[in-house]
């Protein structure tokens, strides 16, 4: 029996848990968080996988996190620094006529004037529309109904955010935030490969393909990070366990007691209301309030326990959607690889060269099937950064997509290696050195990922960002706003609004919410 | 999932028949049928009166196998029924029966029913809807298996004052000695029988539950032993007039189930029914508790009353009034009862008009040779049930 | 020269609805269709001797019973008879057959598992509430979101009262219910595979989208609120074929002093000082009025019969980027006798309604997967009847007419327009399809008319052969309908209108469309609304 009293404890020290308890302690609370692993970061972590590499084992790039809270926590002073900022998007091309793409500008030799065109009136109008999500991401979303007056005028400023786009530029917001990529791609653009790239990005992490309806959606999310100052996705020096080291510091400086490697088991309700937290080692903690930085699945299934929440909630709770698609590959180099036709590998490379070839890729992973010509995001962040991989050699980082959750014949040993093989082959038409270069390598399934980094579903989101799934919607009815249907009991992680991406916003609304949650 | 693909004729009929169908059929003289759950049941055999006296004065069978029956057993049972429903299910014994109910997540009423602990992790859930999705619903977590065993247990309500009497007849000794809300177990042969002494009539009853495969020859037995005592099958129309009589409530007809209820404010919580008293806030976690905890300490927009109307017309499907003329609710069920000669009705009201001693008035239309007539009737709320015999309760059963 | 008061171009049912109503008002109205005979694609056509072929639309549902009513259809010939009953047959020999009685239906989904028998209740509560919710806009014109005038935001409070009158609980169903795919819609009730491939099916006909799609749980909320007599979500067929419908339609026109001229294409809409005046046939005739009303879609309004020149640009990039794919082609075969199917006696309640020969959601996504790659689905979904045994009309004694919907067929194939070998050859996989299920129904088959999309298109005018006009996504729904700011029948140019199902509340033989237009025609004229507003719902 643990003898420390705290305000509130929080569960996970993933970069939501710990933005989260830096806010509660800033506030003046004691706050202890437990964190199962033997470091902080969650899903947002460098480590090793392969003698004398390291890698962003999950989240590899920054294009979102909000500068408020990089400002509000110093984290600047506490060790996060880039190794490069704004990288370029290179949609890669077989024969070496790649597109480069930049904020606004789009550049590549075959690409006509209309589409470049195109392309910045696109960007600039997805930025205004982002800009309505981002005011939406830095607070509590209202209640549709039964909200009370600050909801209201919460619910009105949107409308208001909305209607202050314009007649002309509301009335496409209203038609196309609904809609698929694909269809928008088709009536703007001509080059294939611009709409594979764009299709591409609306579909990262997602169960969706770009014909699936809330792929625009998906993607304007997306472009709230050019609000945020990312141009272009940033690389931490030291990989991405850097920004979630920074953020630790600054909760440490801050007073927040954080405990590694005690694993909690379950989260003790009294009466409806959450008490404290027993640990997998039988130790308990109490507390007023209890954060949970886990994903809606692991807290009310795994934590809480569905006999201990009402059965139309439980039900809600099985039908979030969180299913992904995506893998990572992880590759260790003997050199660089040369990309046909590119000079510069240090950028974000695509392999999605038009937008059918992704829809198809994501055919397989509905069936239960990985893609047999899957879409991949490609970082060398040793190119930039030397602390990850020995001089001279690399490190070489994958998103790929489509691998399915539940692999129809299961994932083990051999359909690892047959993916993995299928992404190499796959890889080598862009780089035909590419194979040789090869040292090592690690794939991780969104099984993987689940058990790895502890997320129901293996999703980046934790949940689906689709139209049902977003704002007062997120996650799930009974739990919105980050509060729950126990008692004292919160979430705070990316199942939350706005999601996640490294954005570390759910975090610090949660924290504010549960401020909120004691004065009343 | 493939449990019963097999059906044999699966596409031709209509109504199923219930193992004791041969002889319903050959007693049903009127040949007046509906359908329940599926199955044919007779409304009315001979003569209603004759039916309903049956069972006031001597002994009325009824054949309930229709009614939905479910078996949950495993080694969490009881904290699953406890989660289920608002009652604190850990303090049924085995042998025990309780009167449930259980409720949605809003704290709306989904279904009542009784529930037989059988043993120690075995129960039978008896309820007038089906319920397989909401229960396995509330499986996860739990370490249990839910059957639907409505066509493997043939069902028969034995209810009446002779009814103890006539099933010694059939060499069950000791049975008057039987609680209400208890199970005890009798052979029929070689067959055994489970026998509770529960029923739907407000009279000392028992139900009996067996196996479908000997259902005709215990009827032609039981028919044989109450053939000087009174025995008579009875229809669904009676059993309907002595319920009301007895206070008890019908799904469907005095509440809806919530979750397929489609239009809003339709569905009632237990406070709105007057089931205060199955609620238990202190206990494990169950369905509902939040809303029902928040409705029990800010008040319910509705109140269920038992009403006596004045006059001699029933007062089905009756508005009823206060004393400024505004209609405060309606009437969900009615009847004359002949053996308490008062006119009785159940009432869905709005908060306060349920208060006891409130002026009310039932709004009544009847239709006489084609003319119909409007009244406007005093009626005063009562607490408890019209008819509420003390051989109800006797133990031993008073046995004639 | 004469002049008319209105002229309607396109005479379907939506067109004559709108000159009905135009004409019930007391204005000249003349419409004017291009092919030989009037319905557009709600027609009846005898293309194989004795035999009557509902050749586009084939069953009737939505048809607007406030305007059957009023428009007094009935003596002008229009009888709807309810049909009930479906079935889905399964690879291994057995079926799921959708009964209409509950207790049957009960038993028919516990053969299969008795939670979902359990959770069909469940599912037709949480779907009637949405049906509840959208029947009383149907008849309505949508507001304009952006516009501050009173008219607008009377109808915008019409919109919020029936949002507030939910709970927070009821308005999250709502808004995923909307957004959902009817797949997952049907995960969150059903376990049995067969038991979702059949209810899918009302997700999907007439879209270019598959089950898993977002927005298909509204496509089958499209299909089930309809009603017959009261019961919602019921069926019926017209007696005489789908043509029965707008034959009465114009024969209330008719009656009301209407003219219509057949063989009469329009090749251009004249327009004068940013009004519309008239209209120029392809045989060169012009009429005039000043009133035009287009029934055609939206795509073949503005980019076909209209002048870019004479519209707003936005209009112009708004058509083109209307969605409206095709997705479905459709048989129609005359039969010598009664075909069997596996299992089913031919006695059967089940014989009259709906088949479907697609047991699982995977095969449906597999039939749409086909349709994004140009393809017919090699293992289509089909929706099909024999209306034949409930209107003696269709068919001689003993002889039957077969509707056969299929999805998913493409506008064009991947090797480019379809050829007459491409339509045998994707007549052949559904007949082939069909006849797994169904020994001698090949033998059977006295006559066939196969219909690609691009068939459809060619003789009805659909673009695409879309069925409804459009496709029912959110972005083409309500006031986006046809496009966001032009919701409310009202075309970019004084006196021009919209009434075709590329408006609200879109297709499926509603007539709702024509007469939303027809209100908003007599409102701007400033003469009395005639038009009648929908039935209360409780």
């Amino acid at each position: 029996m643990a003898t420390d009293t705290f305000d509130v404890i929080v569960i996970g020290a993933g970069h939501n848990g710990l933005v989260c308890s830096n806010y509660l302690s800033r506030a003046g609370l004691k706050v202890l968080v437990l964190e199962a692993a033997a470091q902080a970061g969650g899903a947002c972590i460098t480590r090793s996988f392969s003698e004398g590499f390291a890698v962003s084992a999950c989240a590899h790039s920054v294009s979102q996190l909000h500068p408020d809270i990089v400002g509000d926590l110093g984290l600047e002073s506490l060790g996060l620094q880039y190794a490069v900022k704004n990288l370029k998007t290179i949609a890669l091309s077989e024969d070496g006529n790649h597109l480069s793409i930049l904020g606004e500008r789009v550049e590549g030799a075959q690409l006509s004037d209309s589409d470049r065109q195109a392309y910045g009136i696109f960007y600039n109008r997805t930025k205004r529309f982002a800009a309505v999500l981002a005011n939406l991401a830095g607070k509590c979303p209202p209640r549709l109904v039964e909200g009370g007056l600050t909801e209201k005028l919460s619910l009105f400023k949107l409308g208001l955010d909305i209607r202050m786009l314009g007649k002309t530029e509301m009335r496409e917001f209203m038609r196309i935030a609904t809609i698929n990529i694909f269809d928008v791609l088709e009536e703007q653009f001509e080059n294939p490969l611009l709409k594979g790239a764009i299709s591409f990005d609306a579909v990262l992490g997602a169960h969706m393909g770009p014909r699936s309806p809330n792929t625009v959606l998906a993607y304007i999310h997306r472009q709230m990070g050019s609000l945020f100052g990312f141009a272009g996705p940033a690389l931490p020096q030291g990989g991405m366990g850097t920004v979630t080291q920074a953020i630790a510091r600054a909760a440490v400086a801050n007073k927040v007691d954080i405990r590694y490697n005690c694993p909690v088991k379950e989260i003790t309700i009294d009466h409806g209301r959450a008490v404290g937290v027993v640990l997998q080692d039988g130790s308990t903690y109490s507390a007023a309030q209890i954060v949970s930085n886990a994903d809606p699945g692991t807290t009310f299934k795994g934590l809480v326990g569905y006999p201990k929440l009402d059965s139309g909630f439980a039900r809600r709770v099985e039908n979030i959607r969180t299913k992904s698609d995506c893998a990572k590959l992880h590759l260790t180099l003997d050199g660089l690889p040369e990309f046909t036709g590119s000079s510069d590998a240090g950028q974000r490379m695509l392999i999605a060269p038009d937008a059918a070839y992704v829809e198809r890729a994501f055919n397989h992973s509905k069936y239960g099937e990985y893609s047999s010509a899957p879409a991949m995001e490609i970082l060398i962040p040793s190119v930039h950064d030397a602390s990850l991989a020995p001089q001279g050699k690399h490190v070489m980082s994958i998103i790929v997509q489509y691998a399915p959750f539940m692999l129809r014949t299961g994932w083990d040993t051999q359909s690892k290696q047959a993916f993995t093989n299928i992404i190499v082959q796959r890889l080598a038409r862009y780089a035909p050195n590419l194979p040789g270069l090869i040292i090592d390598s690690e794939l991780l399934t969104p099984q993987d990922i689940e058990q790895e980094f502890r997320i129901t579903g293996g999703h980046w989101h934790h949940c689906e960002l689709a139209l049902d799934q977003i704002a007062m919607m997120r996650p799930v009815y009974g739990a919105t706003r980050y509060s729950t249907p126990i008692e004292g009991l919160y979430l705070c992680g990316a199942g939350c609004h706005p999601g996640g991406n490294v954005m570390g916003m759910a975090g610090k609304n949660s924290a504010a919410a549960i401020i909120k949650g004691r004065s009343t | 999932m493939n449990l019963k693909r097999n059906v044999p004729d699966h596409d031709e009929r209509m109504l199923l028949n219930t193992p004791f169908h041969s002889r319903l059929q050959k007693a049903c003289e009127l040949n007046e049928w509906e359908e329940w759950k599926g199955y044919k049941a007779p409304v009315i055999f001979t003569d209603l009166a004759q039916e309903y006296f049956a069972m006031r004065n001597s002994c009325g069978v009824f054949d309930l196998t229709p009614m939905t029956k479910y078996k949950i057993e495993g080694p969490d049972a009881t904290a699953y029924l406890d989660k289920l429903m608002t009652r604190n299910m850990t303090k049924q014994r085995v042998g025990q029966v309780l009167y449930v109910i259980w409720c949605d997540d809003e704290g709306q009423v989904l279904d009542d029913g009784t529930i037989f602990r059988l043993t120690d992790k075995r129960y039978r859930l008896c309820s007038a809807g089906r319920h397989m999705d909401w229960l396995q619903c509330t499986a996860p977590g739990f370490d249990v298996e839910i059957i639907d065993e409505t066509a493997e247990v043939a069902a028969l309500a034995v209810q009446g004052p002779t009814s103890c009497n006539i099933l010694q007849g059939l060499g069950w000794d000791g049975l008057e000695n039987l609680k209400p809300f208890n199970i005890t177990h009798f052979q029929f042969g070689e067959t055994p029988i489970t026998v509770s002494r529960t029923g739907f009539t407000g009279d000392l009853g028992y139900e009996l539950w067996m196996p479908p495969h000997c259902a005709e020859a215990f009827w032609d037995k039981l028919m044989e032993a109450g053939k000087d005592r009174g025995i008579m099958p009875i229809g669904s129309r009676a059993l309907d007039m002595v319920r009301i009589e007895a206070g008890f409530l019908q799904a469907g007809v005095d509440f809806v189930h919530a979750e397929t209820t489609v239009r809003s404010g339709r569905t009632r919580s237990p406070f709105e029914l007057g089931f205060g008293w199955l609620v238990h806030f202190d206990k494990a976690h169950f369905n509902g508790r939040k809303a029902l905890y928040q409705e029990k300490t800010q008040g319910s927009p509705h109140q269920f009353v038992k009403l006596d109307v004045a006059g001699n017309r029933p007062a089905e499907h009756a508005f009823i009034y206060n004393k400024h003329k505004k209609a405060v609710g309606s009437v969900t069920s009615a009847v004359w009862s002949p053996i308490t000669k008062t006119n009785i009705a159940f009432a869905s009201l709005e908060t306060p008009w349920g208060e006891a001693g409130t002026e009310l008035y039932a709004e009544i239309y009847f239709l006489r040779e084609l003319k119909w007539t409007r009244e406007m009737v005093k009626c005063s709320i009562v607490e408890e049930a019209a008819y509420n015999p003390v051989h109800r309760r006797a133990v031993p059963a008073r046995c004639l | 020269m004469k002049k008319y008061d209105a002229i309607v171009i396109g005479a379907g049912h939506n067109g004559l609805t709108t000159a009905a109503y135009l004409a019930k008002s007391g204005l000249d109205v003349l419409v004017l269709e291009k092919n030989p005979y009037i319905g557009g694609a709600t027609v009846t056509r005898e293309l194989y001797p004795d035999w009557k072929y509902s050749n586009c639309s084939y069953v009737c549902s939505l048809l607007r019973p406030e305007l059957s009513r009023d428009l007094e259809l009935y003596k002008h010939g229009l009888q709807v008879i309810p049909y009930v009953g479906s079935t889905t047959f399964t690879r291994d020999g057995d079926y799921f057959g959708g009964y209409d009685d509950h207790a049957r239906l009960y038993r028919e989904l516990s053969r299969f598992s008795v939670r979902d028998a359990n959770a069909y209740d469940r599912y037709s509560a949480d779907v009637s509430k949405q049906t509840r919710l959208i029947r009383p806009f149907l008849l309505r014109t949508p507001a304009d979101p952006t516009s501050f005038k009173p008219g607008d935001i009377g109808e915008l409070l019409y919109l919020a009262k029936t949002v507030y009158s939910m709970s927070e609980r009821q308005l999250h169903d709502t808004l995923r219910f909307w957004t959902m795919s009817i797949a997952e819609f049907l995960d969150e009730y059903f376990e049995t595979d067969v038991i979702k491939a059949h209810l899918a099916g009302s997700g999907i006909i007439g879209t270019a989208l598959g089950v898993n799609s977002p927005g298909t749980a509204y496509v089958l909320l499209h299909h089930y609120m309809g009603d017959v007599d009261g019961t919602v979500g019921a069926w019926g067929f017209a007696r005489g074929g789908m043509g029965a419908v707008s034959d009465a339609i114009q024969s209330a026109f008719l009656a009301y002093g209407g003219t219509v001229r057949t063989d009469a294409e329009v090749s251009r809409v004249i327009v004068k000082n940013g009004k519309t005046t008239g209209v120029v046939l392809h045989n060169g005739d012009d009429l005039y009025a000043d009133t035009i009303v287009s029934a055609l879609d939206p795509k073949r309004t503005f980019l076909d019969i209209m002048d870019a020149n004479d519209l707003p640009e936005d209009v112009v990039s708004k058509a083109q980027n209307f969605k409206i794919r095709g997705s479905s082609g459709k048989l129609n075969i005359a039969l010598d006798g009664l075909p069997s199917f596996n299992g089913l006696a031919k006695n059967s309640r089940l014989m009259v309604g709906d088949m479907h020969f697609i047991d699982s959601l995977e095969r449906m996504e597999r039939a749409y997967d086909d349709w994004k790659n140009g393809s017919w689905s090699l293992d289509p979904y089909v929706d099909m009847l024999i209306p034949s045994q409930i209107d003696p009309t269709m068919a001689p004694e003993g002889k039957h007419m077969m509707s056969v919907f299929v999805q998913y067929a493409p506008p064009t194939l991947a090797s480019g327009a379809w050829t007459d070998t491409d339509r045998e050859s994707f007549g052949k996989t559904v007949i082939d399809q069909i006849s797994q299920y169904s020994p001698d129904f090949k033998d059977l088959i006295l006559h066939a008319e196969i219909r690609t999309p691009q068939d459809i298109e060619r003789e009805t005018g659909l673009t695409e052969g879309n069925i409804f006009m459009g496709e029912l996504t959110f972005d083409q729904l309500f006031f986006n309908r046809p496009f966001p700011g032009y919701g409310q029948y009202r075309g970019p140019l004084g006196g021009m209108y919209m009434c075709s199902s590329g408006t609200h509340p879109g297709g499926g033989v509603m007539a709702a469309p024509g007469a939303n237009a027809a209100r908003e025609i007599l409102r701007d004229l400033k003469r009395p609304n005639i038009v009648p507003s929908a039935y209360p719902d409780d």
